[in-house]
């Protein structure tokens, strides 16, 4: 069982009969089904409709930003008098952006050296860090079927952690490093695992009690940063915390010139670990049992009250990682109540673009490390609004979001499946067999 | 798919149809423009080599308030110049370093930070870029203490608006007919509370002078037991704080912190009573058409006119890294016309503000504040 095959698409449904006496109660609504496949397959989509959302998201971009263009929308008017103006002003905005986010986010071709011409690449790998860990606790909770939108409040709970550690006490450096580490995803870890505890015995739904979280974090951590002798400065009126300690900084991997910083080891781990966890281990196993039909888990004897008690741990604790990496390894003088800096919110992006796998999450978070390099440059350069950066992000959700949750909504079939009579009458037509029985009972 | 193409097509047909009525214009009109490679250098460019930029706070430039003022003063003084110029917007803090280097990679040679967040980013780049001129708006980038800048290449721009809120709290207490005037903050950070005490300070002055005993509402002197909403977004908890302050009587609220006047101007007219509202930072009468009738005055925090004059001094070459205090003394800040209640405020009273307008620049009255010397 530990060895499953990562990508198999048989249902767990279809290895374990259902007792028929245990479907009057157990049984899933048609409805649950039909939504519970549409999370399944907007949270798992390959990879060539990752990259399509991705060219998609872009040329849509790239139709904005000539829009907004002002040379363009001047020569757009007297495109017939002249089409030529209107046709090297758009390539003049679009290439000049996409030229500027190359250079903001891989390589600054116009650098003297080298060395200072990668420096943007390793901004990108920087910001990517909290992005791929984050990402990588998202797509775990997507594998056990949880939506964890509570990514903030998690953040900011492992900042405030992890920093209280960095900034107050006296350790040996790397004592010190390991000590703020495990604070921050230990309070990631509890601050998600409220959620779970409540999913689990009361069915309180976790997205709810998630983003109700955030608030909770954001307001606790305001307070906490504006009341002497907790977690502001001493001798500030701002609401901001100390310099954290040198030795509980996140070492540069490539001296003072670059930001990036070990915290990106730690993402390369996490990267393997959560792989190995989901497709070698029983526990992850378990974990995709549940996501994928949390009744037939529970049938083939998996705890799920448990399994999603651990799945909101095992994901706050990575999002934890990625708060720690913000205020040990980023933003080491002091942080505010921003410290999440939205990554809560985009690691959700960053794991629907991963199809929840490890490897793709880490070439989302990258993907967006660079457009957030990138989009700054993008600014500086060519002035063009950061928003645009924010949209072709948000693009890319609707693109990979949108198809099945519509398909949902409208009761329509997946295509490439012909609606036989007997998926006509169960409105549905993932092929799971007790799934459809239950709904015709 | 085949209709999509066509829905595509009729669309831009009917673009380019609206296009067709303009006409091109003359060659010559053009070739100033199309002759250079990229839009931002367009237009007078090629008259200076010097290049000014400006990043924001988590405020963003359009936020009626010191990122505006100070994005209009920069913007100005760049066209002016014939420089070239850059902005870039922040989300939050943890864009800070990173919009401060794509500016640096962008050759800009002067770069305005605003607001005390940017501080210690703004002297980490300023240190690394020693040849890169640095204007920090209200902060002293000086986080040791020492009393100079924590980097020889940024020019602090300061402000001791106490002395202007001095001039509203006496005029707002010789206009109050309750005998009670109110103010509230976003944060207590030292440039909000600032206000709230040089208006304090000005009522103190009045009930002294004047034998009266004018009360203020919201601001005991220190952060404890004072009013503050908690942040500076005009939401629920701003409007709360505003009626809170309202209830206690006041007839005049002077609320310190970017939008969170909208709150209390919504919370005044709950009220239905006759309140009078004082601006903060530009004139609200000019910058928020809706606010006309209530507004009495607004206490003036020039940062458009400091940041214009810093960067045209750093353009023409004579950039001085000194702070800049802006005062009553040096027009840094001030106090503005009263518009509307021109006939609603008794003349003496107005005088008597000139007055003493020139007894702070004179010396002879003072008011205390963390810059005053």
């Amino acid at each position: 069982m530990s060895t499953a095959d990562e990508h198999s698409v048989v249902p767990a449904t279809a290895l374990v009969p259902v007792p028929p006496e245990e479907q009057g109660t157990a049984a899933p609504s048609d409805d649950e089904a039909r939504w519970r496949d549409a999370f399944r397959r907007a949270t798992s989509s390959s990879w060539a409709v990752s990259i399509g959302a991705v060219i998609l998201a872009v040329l849509a971009g790239s139709v904005m930003i000539a829009v907004t263009d002002p040379e363009v929308q001047k020569a757009a008017g007297y495109f017939f008098s002249r089409p030529s103006d209107m046709i090297s002003a758009i390539g003049q905005a679009v290439g000049g952006a996409y030229a500027a986010l190359f250079r903001g986010a891989v390589y600054d071709y116009r650098a003297d050296d080298f060395a200072t011409g990668i420096r943007p690449f390793m901004q990108s790998l920087t910001y990517a860090t909290p992005l791929i860990l984050a990402g990588l606790g998202v797509a775990l909770g997507f594998r056990a079927g949880l939506f964890n939108i509570g990514g903030q409040g998690q953040m900011l709970a492992s900042a405030a952690a992890a920093g209280w550690v960095g900034f107050a006490f006296d350790l040996p450096a790397g004592i010190h490093l390991l000590v703020a580490v495990v604070a921050g995803a230990v309070a990631g870890a509890l601050w998600a695992g409220i959620a779970g505890a409540l999913k689990a015995y009361t069915g309180a739904h976790e997205v709810i009690v998630t983003i109700m979280l955030n608030y909770v974090a954001f307001y606790l951590l305001s307070y906490l940063l504006a009341t002497p002798g907790l977690l502001q400065a001493p001798g500030s009126a701002n609401p901001k915390t100390p310099p954290m300690k040198d030795t509980a900084l996140y070492p540069k991997l490539f001296g003072d010139k670059y930001a990036l910083h070990a915290g990106f080891l730690v993402a390369l781990g996490a990267v393997v670990v959560i792989w190995w966890l989901l497709s070698r281990s029983r526990m992850g196993f378990t974990f995709r049992m549940v996501g994928e039909n949390p009744y037939a888990a529970r049938v083939a004897g998996v705890d799920v009250r448990r399994k999603t008690v651990e799945a909101m741990l095992a994901s706050g604790a990575l999002i934890g990682l990625a708060g720690g990496t913000q205020v040990l390894g980023l933003i080491t003088t002091g942080f505010g109540s921003d410290i999440d800096a939205g990554i809560g919110f985009d690691a959700i992006t960053v794991a629907l673009l991963g199809g929840s796998q490890p490897v793709g999450v880490l070439g989302a978070g990258i993907l967006f490390g660079g457009f957030k390099a990138g989009g700054s440059t993008m600014q500086a350069s060519q002035g063009i609004p950061i928003e645009i950066v924010l949209v072709v992000q948000s693009l890319i959700v609707l693109f990979i979001a949108a198809p099945p949750l519509v398909r949902a909504i409208f009761r329509l079939p997946q295509p490439g499946t012909r609606p036989t009579k007997a998926a006509k009458s169960a409105k549905d037509s993932k092929p799971a067999p007790s799934e459809k029985k239950g709904a015709d009972a | 798919m085949k209709k999509m193409i066509s829905a595509v097509a009729l669309s831009a047909t009917v673009a380019l149809a609206l296009a067709a009525c303009g006409s091109a214009p003359d060659d010559e009109a053009t070739a100033g423009a199309s002759g250079t490679p990229s839009a931002s250098s367009s237009g007078a460019a090629a008259a200076s080599d010097f290049k000014a930029c400006i990043v924001s706070d988590a405020g963003g430039f359009d936020d009626k308030s010191f990122n505006q003022l100070s994005f209009e003063g920069t913007q100005k003084a760049a066209t002016d110049l014939g420089a070239q110029f850059a902005k870039v917007e922040s989300d939050s803090s943890s864009d800070f370093p990173q919009n401060l280097q794509s500016l640096v990679s962008e050759n800009c040679k002067l770069i305005v930070s605003v607001g005390f967040a940017l501080s210690a980013d703004t002297v980490k780049s300023a240190n690394e870029n020693p040849d890169l001129e640095y204007v920090l708006i209200d902060d002293a980038a000086d986080a040791d203490f020492d009393g100079k800048t924590d980097a020889p290449n940024i020019k602090p721009l300061l402000y001791d608006t106490s002395q202007a809120a001095f001039l509203a709290g006496y005029l707002a207490a010789g206009y109050s007919k309750a005998g009670k005037v109110g103010t509230f903050g976003g944060q207590p950070y030292p440039t909000v509370t600032i206000f709230m005490d040089g208006f304090k300070q000005g009522v103190e002055y009045y009930n002294k002078t004047k034998n009266k005993s004018v009360k203020v509402v919201g601001w005991t002197g220190e952060e404890k037991g004072s009013s503050f909403t908690g942040g500076f977004d005009a939401n629920d908890k701003a409007k709360q704080t505003a009626t809170q302050v309202l209830d206690q009587g006041v007839d005049v609220i002077l609320p310190v912190g970017g939008p969170i006047y909208q709150s209390a101007m919504d919370a005044i007219k709950d009220s239905g009573r006759d309140v009078a509202l004082i601006g903060t930072d530009a004139d609200l009468f000019q910058t928020d058409p809706s606010s006309q009738p209530l507004v009495l005055t607004s206490i003036l925090k020039k940062m458009d006119v400091s940041s214009y004059d810093a960067v045209t001094a750093a353009g023409k070459g004579s950039f001085d890294p000194t702070a800049y205090v802006g005062t009553l003394e040096n027009g840094g800040v001030g106090i503005a016309p009263l518009h509307n209640f021109e006939s609603k405020v008794d003349p003496a009273l107005v005088k008597e503000v000139t007055d003493l307008q020139q007894q702070i620049i004179d010396g002879k009255v003072t008011v205390k504040s963390y810059l005053a010397k």
